[in-house]
């Protein structure tokens, strides 16, 4: 297996300190021996910098790596299981016909459903080169075992080099399900994909928990997986006229899964989803209060923007976890965002660095938000506040 | 009804940076915590163990240092922790870490319901549970907003976008509970104290305590994906700094709201 083996004749004290403040994740420790401990996550910045040679990378011995010429397309995951097919679903179609492209592959939509309403119509128009479609009764509702025996009979196959699946609650289910019953990799929220000439896709996404972007590949085994969030990627224009096939597939009733009864399903009257929102109006930790929320929440109506946050002001109790931005809240792209007293953490940055304009005020010139900002203004967010409602007021005169 | 949680310790603060020169991370404070969304889970199966009795074990896969929120996990409610603790788990990617704990769950044995938590605040990722409920063989849902035990079953709710199905499912099953759909109790100073001196609460696990005792199907080695490159997030290569009284910075956003026609 690889390792990391430490050649304790090189430790001295001296090298000690230095490896142990190296270590990002606080797995190396020194009692006259230097140890590794399990809070280790192989980033191998050690061996990197660290002294030389005090800790080595010893490799696995040759992995067995699939033939990748076997496996070809980019498959997308149609999500329609709540009566349309979600719109991340064209979105990842026009990506992954940009990564097609560079390999010269087909792209691949799947669908299950209960009766095709239209929708493998609208997929061959957004210019998939094939449909196929699994439709049955036991695709009525949401049985994340009942899809994935689908899906991997998909897989089977066709033999797709990557599959794309929306970061939707039923895709969030669904790519682990699959990806783990290939004993494949799976990346999950992706902010950005790339096309090796290998076929390796290039999943680019926030890492470590920390200000960090990884670039991560599934280097021996196929399909590759990942999922993507809605408004990441932009949605191809739809053609009128369509090239592509449909392709329906046999569904075998033992697919369904036998130990889960539906009992109800019910729509959740759509709430202000701020995801849809045109304009955004942000607040971060430098909200002093609960209270202030009102001041942060009149400004937002004046100018016609929906109030969302960061993860804190969730975490407190302020704000709805409904209206949190960021990898565990959700992605924005409207075309106006003002964050106010954002620090801007990479989580909170790629749920809306997709935003047409964004505009920081924060009084920490090194903030982070200001990295991704186009507009960085610095100074105090209430007496920005104060300043803006008067002019606005004097405006409306 | 027997329940597993798995938990997490998360870094108690997000301030990684890389260094743009030498590449090395940097992380300010060693400071963590229980992942705030393993909270409301463990909350979940507390509350079940309540109403039909049973225990609650809380499982947690990282460094020794780890235990610390197993003993938390006691604190609030749970009868006991498993800490899964080894070298060779470093550098686990997602399949790696379910495989991991879907392993170390084989080796306990006897559990009826296994609950996660949404997602964790290191990772992000939320398919760990998911892809624990592949290797097990179990049925599993996401996003649970409530649940209880009829008949032996569970009976639950969860959203499917903006779908709330309420559905039955058999035991043994696994559920990703959402967040915000309970009050996680309060730690309890009385259960602290009494679990003070008892050693046998928190078990440690490691690789030789498995079944498959084979160290390629865990850690770097049995992880698909494979982290290229590490780089810090790009910056917007023009943008226009404001810096003036507020007045002037004030004027200056509503000149852009009057320009992108927003007011």
């Amino acid at each position: 297996m690889a390792e990391l083996k430490i050649n304790q004749s090189l430790i001295t004290p001296e090298t000690a300190e230095q490896l142990v403040k190296i270590c990002p994740f606080s797995a190396i420790s020194y009692d006259g021996e230097l140890h590794i401990n399990s809070a280790c996550k192989m980033c191998k910045l050690c061996v990197k910098k660290g002294p030389k040679g005090a800790v080595e990378y010893v490799e696995d011995e040759a992995k067995v790596t699939v033939d990748k010429s076997q496996w070809r397309g980019i498959a997308v995951f149609a999500d329609c299981a709540d009566g349309g097919i979600h719109p991340v679903t064209f979105e990842l179609i026009g990506k992954a016909k940009e990564l097609a492209a560079v390999i010269g592959h087909p792209v691949y939509a799947v669908l299950m459903c209960n009766g095709d309403k239209g929708y493998s119509e609208r997929l061959l128009k957004s210019g998939v080169d094939k449909v196929f479609v699994y439709d049955s009764p036991i695709f009525e509702n949401f049985t994340v075992t009942t899809y994935a025996n689908a899906f991997a009979n998909f897989i089977n196959a066709t033999k797709p080099s990557s599959v794309l699946v929306g970061a939707t609650n039923i895709g969030r289910s669904l790519a682990p399900r699959v990806a783990c019953r290939f004993r494949t990799g799976l990346t999950a929220d992706c902010t950005r994909l790339e096309m090796k000439e290998n076929t390796d896709l290039v999943q680019i996404r926030p890492a470590f928990g920390g200000n960090i972007m990884a670039r991560i590949i599934t280097p021996n085994t196929r399909p590759q997986f990942c999922t993507v969030r809605y408004k990441v990627f932009s949605a191809p224009e739809q053609q009128e006229n369509a090239t592509g096939e449909v392709i329906n597939c046999a569904v075998n009733p033992d697919w369904e899964e036998p130990s889960v009864r539906v009992l109800n399903v019910e729509h959740k009257p759509p709430e202000n989803d701020i995801s849809e929102s045109e304009i955004i109006v942000a607040v971060g930790r430098g909200l002093k209060s609960k209270d202030d929320l009102q001041i942060v929440q009149k400004f937002a109506d004046s100018i016609g923007a929906q109030l969302a946050c960061t993860r804190p002001l969730v975490e407190c109790g302020w704000v709805d976890a409904s209206r949190q931005i960021g990898l565990s809240g959700k992605t924005v792209a409207p075309k106006l965002i003002i964050t106010l007293g954002v620090s801007g953490a990479v989580q909170f940055a790629a749920g809306m660095k997709g935003a047409e304009c964004i505009i920081a005020v924060n009084s920490d010139r090194t903030a982070s938000i200001f990295d991704v900002a186009h507009y960085c203004v610095i100074g105090d967010m209430y007496e920005c506040l104060g300043e803006l409602e008067k002019m606005i007021k004097e405006a409306g005169k | 009804m027997n329940i597993i949680v798995c938990i997490k310790q998360v870094p108690g603060s997000s301030n990684v940076k890389v260094d743009p020169v030498t590449g090395v991370l940097i992380r300010d404070g060693a400071d963590s915590k229980m992942n705030p969304y393993d909270l409301y889970a463990l909350e979940t199966a507390l509350s079940l163990k309540e109403a039909h009795g049973g225990t609650v074990t809380a499982v947690t896969m990282g460094p020794p240092a780890a235990k610390q929120v197993l003993l938390e996990a006691v604190y609030m409610g749970a009868d006991n922790g498993v800490l899964i603790s080894d070298r060779r788990f470093a550098g686990a990617d997602v399949l790696a870490t379910s495989y991991t704990l879907s392993s170390c769950l084989v080796s306990l044995g006897n559990y009826d319901l296994i609950i996660c938590g949404k997602q964790t605040t290191d990772g992000d990722t939320a398919q760990v549970g998911a892809e624990m409920a592949e290797f097990l063989g179990l049925p599993h849902y996401s996003n649970v907003q409530s649940c209880e035990i009829v008949d032996g079953k569970l009976k639950f709710k969860c959203m499917l976008g903006n779908l709330v199905m309420s559905a039955e499912m058999d035991t043994p099953c696994v559920i990703c509970a959402d967040g915000e759909i309970n009050t996680p109790r309060l730690p309890s100073y009385k259960r602290k104290k009494a679990a003070e001196g008892n050693a046998d609460l928190i078990k440690v696990l490691s690789l030789d305590d498995f079944i498959d005792k084979d160290p390629k199907h865990y850690g770097l080695s049995g992880s698909p994906t494979q982290v290229e490159k590490i780089f810090p997030p790009e910056k917007m290569s023009e943008h226009v700094v404001v810096e003036g009284t507020s007045e002037e910075n004030a004027a200056h956003i509503y000149k852009i709201l009057c320009d992108r026609k927003f007011i």
